[in-house]
């Protein structure tokens, strides 16, 4: 059932007990429990795996982890396909189904390859340097080149699954469960910290689940599982498996995702997809470990030439060997690790080709031992073989590393293992505004000076050695514990086993071309940027590190140039002959490896998307039918069609049973702000423009609100209950703007007034009861309410009871016609409804939207905020100067009174159409003539415009320069055909009923 | 050898591209320049380039504190339009897309512009009003706009979110066809080897510390690499306009926000056009290496820091999945933030100061780079004549005294 060639016949971390089936471009595989999809391919001797951006090179697996530029792979189907993934991070599991990308017809015979061949007519840039002609061929050629790049394809149709979010607060965040993370963690938790330790791998180990070495006496493997134990049986430790922390940001704030379900064949439903944590952590421990680099030679993006560290751990950790026959080419010690255990793995070991001279340590002896031959001094120069590694070849290396020498030695091999020196990951560290500092001797960036609460621990701060890694991690996690207050005895670092001692390594940052082979020597194998495009960029003065990465995307790839970044800085540094550290670097940016939008977005989705906010007599609208409008957060309606009847229809019959007898419209959408204190008045006496000091107790008043420039942004009838007490209302889509906005002044500037606001929008339900029977309605249900004129005038405010509740009634109107807004408590909304809906019956009352209160409104020019305003209306314009309190000071007075805003401008009038059945398009612009020839200076525009079927013909409000002195006159409007004539006319085409005295 | 053709292209290749002139110098600092630009984005570079090309001046430094371009040049989501609200506004946009539209030409240098069209989305009866009313306006001005109703909206742009359980369903939208996206980095380049070649002193790596003045005239520079003696002085530094305000002696009404964008993974093409919703807070277009090129919203916190929240991304990544279900599980690749001037009546200033000889060209706040052109040209003309060209004669600080502001509060999606 399972063949798998190159899975070896013990050791690793998978069980191979069981089989897991797979399909990789529809072909049919095995692997195991444990496996990833990358190491499962590789057991199955599948080398090709992708193609590359530009020259559609073939490409294997270069890395086992995070860092991996080539094997990216559409995972899954349909509407759960995820395009561009990383093979080497999919855990595999049963059923599951991949696909290459970037190739056509198939990944063996991709005809993009082309581009390979044509490669001198493609430097770097090229495409800046034409397409310039014919002009307008741009979007042609475009067109070509959009098709050609790209990599994966995006998933068709919504995604099925759910996501979640998660707050959580900690002493100490630890980063990376290697070997220095799960010290500081042990540490840390030891103390009594309140721990979280995240990694982005399944299992939790790090360099510890592949290494061979003893701690504290155990095996690296036996001395995890206890760790862990311990962990695990600390409660105050939270372990998160399958988490990347992917944003550092300011005040010790990260972003984390956790991958919950990715790697189980069927989820179950219960859980989430992703999750994004959102931590905020006291202390930070970043035990993130570090990148092996490539090395730069020709060729080196052929199938089979494989980081040295990933070679180890498929071997190790997946019981896979990634060939049959190897060649290591390093310019350090450490890697002599990774060919000792594919030799103890039985993979045979041609050779080691070491760019260093004199190799003299223990990794050397050890390696002879083993029998492996040493090439010193010398290089890989050329790779044979396109799709698969046939065989290097190898030549000495001169001195200064800028030339190669004599013959070439031809090594077979299937597998080229390279190992370019180790980059700490410091991506989070750079997030987090922590400095960079080159470290010639060790050739990488390590940690220097935090600002924020953050220690580096182990190989992210260049110690390579699994013992020091330990101690520094045991001290940062004691460290971190003890600024978050928890002291105590010094945790005992675990004890590792020294590591053989090692020779420093060479840098060796590009292998000289051979004079017979060349080829192309790539820094970012994901882009196709090779060394001589680094050199084409400084050659033409693309010479800062950021316009080398722009004009060649070296590290722009969807690794972020985890492999490239260094070698292309020190490959420019070379070529400009400037030092590494004055060359500066790239910004490392969130997020550390890339995230699903889904993850971002968690559970704020479709329906929680701005979630809908509901009144009282929500469900009564959706059971009628209504059709809703948005409104801000809420969904109002619009109009309640009935069956058979037009939007238009539906709205006249609305209006008229307004004009005629009674409508019922929900108003609980308005913004209701309580405001109290003795200073409430002064309050609104600066916010308001008129004035509030002398508005009787019960008494309402409608007032404008200036924003600094002097312009409206908000309206509304303030009502006062009492002497210190005042009942605000804004519009629907106002209320938070005009609650920040009060708050703002409170904080800021009136700090010392005795006044606080409390916005009950939500605890009131309003019904709005509005027409010539509306009085007599509300007689049948009131109850302690005296309706007469005296006791509850026009503008004035009582309470009582209605339909049997406790009910606050304003005699207020929006539509001209005799209206009580009546307000009771959020969850008696549905009552007073219904009961006003069977009181009303005999007086036909009729429910209306919000087209029918604006075509009302209309009728007796009353503005509505955002038609009549935009942002640019001063009170003025609307013709409400009089609304302006000459006596006092409010906010906007002074921008008012800047002299453009005393000139003529765009006033508030009426529109009446030559044509009474012509219905003007809002937004339509007012211009002089009868012919529109632009560019045409506009008059204005139409701000409300509606059939009135109460007057038989079409309204218009309009905004129009100089408007009012220019009433009677002809103007034509922009409409969707042509140009529609009309005549400036008042802005109030009916009287309303009611008008304050 | 020197210009860009395809010819020349195929010529170098046989050459092995050994022979490509640097595209613009790295002169150090004269004494002196007749006039001298601080900020070499696109803004900046595009006023030295028209000051040579146009109005015959040579002697001329641009200042960059850092590299070329990267401030907000290399930090925008490159769209290009011009549909504008104000006739004010209309003008001067529709002045820079119609010099957008030879740039490639002009400058020698593809800065990739494709008119792909953007597409405003409208949600609500609100917002097709207030759409309408941008397309009546433009029309008015003589700029291409169109109305698309909501079929038209999704014959347009096929993957956007027409399900029935939408929270904002899509009710048409307005398009303009000539707009579009560019590549924002060739035009610093383009703009800065043009300029080079017309005789430029671009200096990079030269921060300006303080500005000299003699009683109310500007009389020069100190910068970290040393005086600079300048007959005039014009400053683009966007987002550090207050900290140059400052060391002239006045103030600007101006605030710094971050302002952030993000890019996907890169993907075969998907999305065909620009999609912007004012209401759904998103807008999104795909470059041609493949990424979707999305833009958040601003911090509300004033920052010269180049970084924002997450909060904010994580607002942008529902944004986006509501108006692109489909995008749901792809992934954000890279953020990042660049700091924008913010005016309040969000239009730029293009003006003199209270100091002679001193010129300001600021305030673009989030949508700065579709002006790139036409701002140098009006800028280099404001400075030449030491009087506004017409076009910019709107937009001078005095507005903000005298009330005659510009507003366009639709145009950064703030709600009124």
């Amino acid at each position: 059932m399972s063949s798998q060639p190159f899975r070896l016949a013990t050791g690793g971390r998978i069980d191979r007990q069981r089989a897991l089936c797979f399909r990789f471009d529809g072909q049919v595989y095995w692997g195991h429990p444990g496996d990833t999809l990358a190491s499962a391919l590789l057991a199955n001797g599948v080398r090709l795996v992708g193609r590359s951006f530009k020259y559609h090179r073939p490409r294997g697996i270069l890395a086992a982890g995070v860092e991996e530029p080539n094997a990216l792979v559409r995972l899954g189907e349909g509407a759960r396909a995820e395009p561009n993934t990383r093979a080497t991070q999919v855990e595999l599991f049963d059923g599951l189904v991949a696909e290459s990308q970037n190739r056509w017809p198939s990944l063996a015979f991709d005809a993009g390859q082309a581009g390979d061949l044509l490669s001198a007519l493609l430097p770097v840039g090229f495409y800046y340097k034409t397409f310039m002609r014919p002009k307008g061929w741009w979007e042609r050629y475009e067109r070509l080149i959009r098709q050609a790049a790209g990599m994966g394809r995006a998933p068709q149709g919504a995604d099925p699954d759910r996501y979640a979010k998660m707050h959580a607060h900690c002493d100490v965040l630890v980063v990376g469960a290697g070997p220095a993370g799960i010290a500081a963690a042990l540490a840390a938790g030891q103390r009594g910290a309140r721990v979280v330790l995240a990694d982005e791998q399944a299992e939790l180990g790090g360099g510890l689940l592949a290494a061979a070495s003893l701690i504290d006496g155990q095996s690296a493997g036996d001395w995890l599982a206890l760790a862990l134990a311990t962990l695990r049986a600390m409660d105050q430790v939270r372990l998160l498996p399958r988490t990347t922390a992917f944003g550092y940001y300011d005040h010790n704030f990260l972003g984390l995702v956790e991958r919950v379900s990715d790697h189980l064949a069927a989820p179950p439903a219960h859980l989430p997809r992703h999750r994004l944590w959102k931590l905020r952590a006291r202390q930070v421990v970043l035990a993130t470990g570090a990148l092996e680099r490539p090395l730069v030679f020709a060729d080196n993006d052929r199938p089979g030439v494989m980081l040295a560290g990933a070679a180890a751990t498929y071997a190790t950790r997946y019981g896979v060997r990634s060939g049959k026959r190897a060649v290591l080419f390093t310019n350090n010690s450490e890697a002599y690790g990774a060919a000792i255990a594919l030799a103890d793995a039985g993979v045979q070991l041609t050779a080691i080709v070491d760019a260093r001279e004199d190799v003299r340590d223990d990794w050397a002896a050890r390696a002879r031992e083993r029998g492996i031959r040493l090439l010193a001094g010398q290089a890989v120069v050329a790779v044979e073989g396109r799709r698969q590694v046939a065989g290097v070849r190898a030549m000495r290396l001169g001195p200064g590393a800028d030339q190669v020498t004599g013959l070439p030695a031809r090594l077979e091999c299937d597998l080229l293992m390279m190992s370019g020196g180790y980059s700490p990951t410091l991506h989070l560290y750079a997030q987090s505004g922590g400095r960079l500092v080159w470290d010639p001797l060790r050739a990488c960036q390590l940690p220097g000076e935090a600002r924020q609460a953050v220690h580096v621990a182990g190989a992210a701060r260049g110690s390579l050695e699994l013992a020091q890694a330990l101690v520094e991690g045991t001290a940062a996690g004691a460290q971190a514990a003890a600024e978050c207050g928890f002291a105590g005895a010094l945790p005992e670092a675990p004890q590792a086993e020294p590591a053989p001692a090692a020779a420093s390594l060479r840098p060796l940052w590009l292998v000289p071309l051979s004079q017979s082979s060349g080829g192309k020597r790539f820094v970012d194998l994901q882009n196709d940027v090779t060394a001589a495009d680094l050199m084409l960029a400084t050659r033409e003065g693309y010479r800062a590190i950021e316009h080398v990465k722009r004009y060649t995307t070296a590290g722009l790839g969807t690794d972020q140039g985890k492999t490239g970044n260094i070698n292309t800085l020190a490959i420019v540094a070379q070529k400009l002959s400037a030092d590494i550290a004055g060359l500066g670097h790239t910004t490392y940016r969130p997020p550390y490896t890339p995230v699903s939008f889904a993850a971002l977005a968690g559970q704020d989705r479709a329906p929680l998307h701005e979630p809908v906010r509901r009144t009282g007599m929500q469900g009564w609208h959706e059971e009628r039918g209504a059709e809703f409008e948005p409104v801000g957060q809420w969904r109002r309606p619009h109009h309640y069609p009935r069956p058979g009847e037009s939007m238009h229809e539906a709205v006249a019959r609305e209006c008229l049973a307004v004009r005629q007898a009674v409508g019922v419209v929900d108003a609980s959408t308005l913004g209701k702000i309580d405001i109290q204190g003795p200073d409430s008045p002064k309050v609104l006496n600066w916010v308001y423009t008129n004035a509030w000091d002398r508005l009787p107790i019960g008494r309402c008043r409608y007032g404008l609100m200036l924003n600094e420039e002097g312009m409206v942004f908000d309206d509304g009838v303030t009502a006062r209950l009492d002497q210190h007490h005042f009942h605000m209302t804004t519009t629907s889509g106002g209320a938070s703007t005009v609650m920040n906005w009060l708050e703002e002044w409170l904080q800021t500037e009136w700090l010392n007034w005795r006044v606080r606001f409390t916005s009950v929008t939500e605890q009131w339900a309003v019904a709005a009861i509005a027409g010539p029977s509306s009085r007599a309605l509300l007689k049948d249900l009131a109850e302690n309410l005296d309706l007469s004129d005296e006791a509850l005038p026009f503008m004035g405010v009582s309470e009582g009871r209605v339909a049997g509740l406790p009910a606050r009634v304003f005699r207020i109107g929006y539509t001209g016609a005799q209206s009580y807004e009546i307000n009771v408590a959020a969850s008696h909304g549905m009552a007073l409804w219904l009961a006003l809906l069977a009181a009303g019956e005999k007086y036909g009352i009729t429910p209306f939207g919000t087209e029918a209160m604006h075509v009302l409104r209309a009728e007796v020019g009353f503005i509505a905020v955002g038609h009549e305003t935009d942002g640019t209306v001063t009170p003025d314009d609307l013709g409400l100067a009089r609304l302006c309190k000459t006596s006092q000071d409010f906010l906007g007075r002074r921008g008012l009174a800047r002299p453009a805003l005393r000139a003529e401008r765009k006033q508030l009038v009426g529109l009446l159409t030559d044509h009474p059945k012509t219905v003007l398009p809002m937004g339509g612009q007012v211009i002089d003539r009868a012919e529109l020839r632009p560019p045409h200076p506009s008059l204005g525009h139409v701000t409300s415009s509606y059939w009135s079927a109460h007057l038989g013909r079409s309204i218009a409000l309009a905004l129009i320069k100089g408007g009012r002195a220019r009433q009677g006159e002809r103007v034509w409007v922009t409409n969707d055909g042509g140009l529609a004539p009309a005549t400036i006319a008042p802005a109030r085409f009916l009287a309303p009923a009611e008008a304050a005295r | 050898m020197s210009r860009y053709s395809a010819i020349n292209l195929l010529r170098n290749a046989l050459g092995g591209h050994r022979h490509w002139p640097v595209v613009w110098r790295d002169p150090a600092p004269k004494p002196r320049y007749e006039v001298v630009i601080v900020g070499g984005g696109g803004h900046g570079l595009a006023t030295a380039y028209y000051l040579a090309k146009h109005h015959g001046i040579r002697d001329i430094a641009v200042l960059e504190k850092g590299w070329l371009g990267g401030g907000n040049t290399g930090r925008n989501t490159t769209v290009v339009r011009s549909n504008y609200l104000n006739d004010e506004s209309g003008s001067l946009y529709e002045l820079s897309l119609k010099l957008w539209e030879g740039l490639s030409q002009e400058l020698n240098y593809n800065v990739m512009f494709s008119q792909r069209g953007v597409l405003n989305l409208a949600h609500t009866e609100h917002d097709v009003q207030s759409l309408r009313r941008h397309v009546f306006a433009n029309r008015t001005q003589g700029i291409d706009a169109e109305w698309l109703s909501a079929d038209e909206v999704r014959a347009f742009c096929p993957i956007l979110n027409f399900s029935p359980g939408a929270r904002f369903p899509i009710r048409g939208g307005s398009l303009q066809r000539r707009g579009g996206i560019a590549r924002h980095d060739a035009v610093a380049w383009g703009f800065a080897r043009a300029a080079d070649r017309l005789g430029v002193d671009i200096i990079q790596n030269c921060e300006v510390t303080a500005l000299k003045r003699e009683g109310d005239r500007i009389v020069g520079l100190e910068t970290s690499r040393g005086e600079i003696a300048a007959g005039k002085v014009g400053v683009v530094v966007a987002g550090h306009c207050g900290v140059l305000a400052a060391m002239a002696g006045f103030r600007l009404p101006i605030e710094s926000h971050p302002l952030q964008a993000l890019v996907s993974e890169p993907l075969k093409p998907v999305l065909h056009t620009v999609v912007m919703s004012g209401l759904v807070h998103v807008y999104v277009s795909q470059s041609d290496k493949g990424e979707l090129v999305i833009g958040a919203g601003a911090d509300t916190y004033n920052s010269y820091a180049q970084r924002g929240s997450l909060g904010i991304i994580e607002g942008t990544a529902h944004a986006l999945i509501e108006l692109f279900p489909c995008f749901s599980r792809l992934r954000m690749l890279r953020s990042w933030a660049g700091i924008v001037d913010i005016c309040t009546d969000v239009s730029p200033i293009i003006s003199k100061t209270p100091v002679a000889g001193l010129y300001f060209n600021c305030g673009w706040g989030t949508g700065g780079f579709k002006a790139t052109p036409g701002s140098g040209f009006v800028f280099a003309h404001t400075i030449v004549r030491d009087e506004p060209h017409p076009v910019a004669a709107p937009f001078s600080l005095d507005r903000f005294t005298s009330g005659a502001i510009v507003p366009e509060h639709g145009a950064a999606a703030v709600a009124h």
